[in-house]
């Protein structure tokens, strides 16, 4: 018999990085954010609010063993250790079970707080498009939650519905976005709103013989036609950031910025001198940047105290 | 902040909205809540708030569009029983409940 060569298209490959220009040894206050969602975990390390150190990997079935991977790979390549941290904050959906964590902050304030570092004071509107969950938060110049809405029902508009797509069509996920341009014309958009009737309607079209780029290009327009339904009801204001995953899918980003008539903030850092070093940029680390912040101002404030072991 | 618990999908918005900047955290809305889905504690997103705030239990947050049913919330002629003893005026609801069954 033939080996039959399996591959599973919607692994996206984890990621871990540390900053070369920072010395942690140096610092004063070293503060950690673990953002375990229900797809991905995120270990975010900070020293004196300057980014030092991050992983980013895939969640396990248990939340306590997902954010000791997830630090572990974020510490692989540096020689500081967990007990060199001052203060950690878990957030995500499996924020209360975080081990290594002395508090535990909800992932809307964290998201607004990470967003606000990331993409700049100018951020009024974040859409957080997590694994399972899909987060619009209207926030102000500090990153300040002023109003949020989280629908976290339903799996269609997700990450993990993306997943799921990426596996039925057999395209690796990143390259759904790209694909999903190359195209005649844009075809009209899956019509079910749920993953499973979706799915089944997607092999229905296979069946039929159309292309799979074609798919794709459908199945991206309708869930930022998803998104949009959502923001909506809030009201999207300039400048408007996505954090998560999706917004590494430029086929979901660029058809939602088309149906809103608003641009989305582009994928790199606000400050300067980490663009200009091209520190890499990553959609998903919003949470764990916002914990971790949160951690220094927590610790200046004296509202805490430093659970530092060396 | 405008904290909106509840959900979307594909009948209606399903949404119990506390405008926590009104929201003096008296304690009354739970426990006047039949279904007993409110709670006043810390608040959860706005950390450095000093003052208790109302807001809707985790685990009751997708179930909202049927434990805040019976309250007839925008359809009915008196205003739900947590709106009611509300002072500040803080909670409001979206429009699902109206356009399901608001007509007569």
């Amino acid at each position: 018999m033939p080996e039959v060569k399996t591959q599973e298209f919607w692994r996206w490959p984890e990621t871990n990085w540390v900053n070369p220009d920072i010395d942690w040894k140096k610092g004063k206050l070293i503060t950690a954010g673990v953002d375990v969602g229900s797809v991905s975990t995120q270990a975010v390390i900070m020293v004196d609010g300057e980014l030092y150190a991050y992983g980013n990997t895939r969640t396990g079935s248990d939340s306590p063993n997902s954010a000791r991977k997830g630090m572990g790979f974020t510490l692989e390549k540096t020689d500081m250790k967990i007990e060199n941290i001052d203060y950690c904050i878990g957030t995500g959906y499996g924020r209360v079970n975080v081990p290594m964590a002395q508090q535990s902050i909800t992932e809307i304030s964290c998201h607004a707080r990470g967003a606000n570092f990331m993409y700049g004071p100018e951020v009024r509107t974040v859409m957080d498009m997590g694994g399972q969950d899909c987060k619009a938060i209207l926030v102000d110049e500090k990153g300040k939650v002023l109003n949020f809405m989280m629908n976290d029902k339903c799996a269609a508009g997700t990450g993990r519905g993306m997943e799921v797509f990426a596996d039925l069509i057999r395209v690796p996920i990143w390259e759904i976005g790209p694909r999903s341009f190359q195209i005649q014309k844009e075809p009209p958009m899956i019509s079910s709103t749920c993953v499973v009737f979706a799915k089944s309607e997607v092999v229905g079209l296979l069946e039929s013989g159309i292309s799979a780029n074609d798919i794709m290009a459908a199945y991206c327009s309708a869930m930022a036609h998803r998104i949009m339904e959502l923001l909506n009801r809030l009201g999207v204001k300039e400048k408007f950031a996505i954090t998560g995953g999706i917004a590494k899918n430029e086929g979901v980003v660029k058809r939602l910025e088309k149906e809103l008539g608003i641009k989305t903030a582009d994928l790199v850092w606000y400050k300067k001198e980490y663009a200009d070093r091209g520190y890499p940029f990553d959609t998903q680390l919003a949470g764990g940047i916002g914990a971790a912040l949160f951690g220094q101002v927590l610790l200046k404030m004296g509202k805490t105290k430093s659970a530092r072991k060396t | 902040m405008i904290a909106n618990y509840g959900f979307k999908d594909g009948s209606g918005d399903w949404y119990v909205t506390i405008d926590t900047g009104k929201c003096n955290g008296c304690g009354k809305c739970p426990k006047v809540c039949p279904a007993k889905i409110l709670e006043v504690g810390p608040d959860e997103i706005d950390i450095f708030r000093e003052e208790s705030v109302a807001f809707v239990k985790h685990e009751e947050r997708n179930k909202v569009r049927y434990s805040c049913a019976p309250c007839r919330p925008g359809y009915g002629e008196e205003p739900t029983p947590c709106a009611r003893v509300c002072e500040p005026k803080a909670f409001s609801f979206s429009d699902g409940w109206i356009r399901l069954y608001g007509h007569k």
